[in-house]
């Protein structure tokens, strides 16, 4: 259960968060999530509704999960491709020089709180 | 109606504890102590692989070794009596990774004064360790022979991540349908810059190597 570890990890954050700004409590959680960062949307759902119970401001905090499509980027014919569907290789030119442009990303965006 | 206030945090889930990885990194690199995160599938061999580096190491080196597991002492007492080197065990508490705070807790309780060199060895697991940054001036994979040749491009972050690779149990390479060149090609399509040493941990076969490298590596850092 890979995902419970991340979500400790932004409960903390956002427990922290909220005592700083001296609010009552966080109603809503925005988070961004890439294709390829290797977090299950809906794991990663289950693992915060049983975590934000054991909390102090996150109780009643709805998360929303924005999802970022994987993009990669091609050295050599400088073109861009989804890479959940091609991976490392390049489909416009076969090439395998590439990188990950978007699509890691495990990012806390912002938070509600009153 | 109260009022909601909207805070932007716009900040990556690992910042916080990228941010005392690099705290860690730099205390340690004053106090020259260099650390090596050891990262593997469970049953790779990791700490067999440990036992024969700190064999081949110590004469060179003053070693602590750190032990991660979600229980038991196992791992810590075999290294301990095998090796003859400080060893200490941390439990994870059911987590499936090191962070940095856990392993700065380790440091602190291991005391790293008369050390010079510090093997942390991370819950067996590809997927989380990877993701979160120890410290570690070095990370290294263990990949065994059984895993198959493929395990770079199901686990990619680990591959990306690790400098090091070593590919552990050749001595069972004729039991297995295991490609070693394609295997290299996979780790290399990860991380071009990943140095590659096939080992047997068990039968002792090509650690001179790894020693080697480990040695080169340390007076460095040692010097600088």
């Amino acid at each position: 259960m890979h995902e419970l570890g991340i979500v400790m990890h932004v409960v903390k954050s956002v427990e922290d968060v909220a005592k700083q700004n001296s609010v009552q409590k966080v109603v809503k959680l925005r988070m961004e999530v890439g294709e390829v960062s290797s977090v299950v949307p809906e794991l990663f759902e289950d693992c915060f509704a049983w975590a934000k119970k054991r909390t102090e401001f996150l109780t009643d905090c709805e998360l929303e999960l924005i999802i970022i499509q994987g993009i990669s980027y091609c050295k050599d014919c400088q073109n861009t491709y989804p890479t959940t569907e091609y991976a490392k290789k390049c489909p416009h030119c076969g090439s395998i020089n590439t990188y990950l442009v978007t699509g890691n990303e495990i990012n806390i965006k912002d938070i509600e709180a009153i | 109606m109260q009022n909601v206030k909207t805070i932007l945090l716009n900040k990556s889930v690992f910042e916080d504890n990228d941010r005392q990885a690099e705290i860690l990194r730099s205390y340690l690199k004053e106090k020259k102590v260099f650390l090596v995160n050891v990262m593997s599938s469970p049953g790779a061999g990791k700490t067999t692989a440990l036992i024969s580096l700190i064999r081949g190491l110590s004469k060179y080196y003053r070693i602590g070794v750190m032990e991660a597991d979600i229980d038991s002492d196992t791992d810590a007492v075999k290294v301990a009596v095998e090796t003859g080197v400080k060893a200490v065990q941390l439990h994870t508490g059911g987590m499936c990774h090191l962070d940095a705070d856990m392993t700065k807790q380790g440091l602190d309780e291991m005391g790293t004064q008369d050390l010079d060199l510090v093997f942390l060895e991370n819950v067996g697991n590809l997927v989380c360790p990877a993701e979160y940054d120890t410290g570690a001036h070095l990370d290294m994979a263990i990949l065994s022979v059984p895993e198959g040749d493929d395990k770079p491009l199901k686990y990619p972050l680990i591959f990306q991540k690790c400098s090091l690779v070593l590919i552990n149990k050749t001595d069972t390479l004729p039991y297995f349908n295991f490609d070693m060149q394609k295997c290299r090609d996979n780790i290399l399509l990860r991380n071009n810059s990943a140095e590659v040493i096939a080992v047997s941990a068990k039968n002792g076969d090509n650690m001179p190597e790894a020693v080697q490298y480990f040695k080169q590596v340390i007076d460095k850092f040692l010097e600088g």
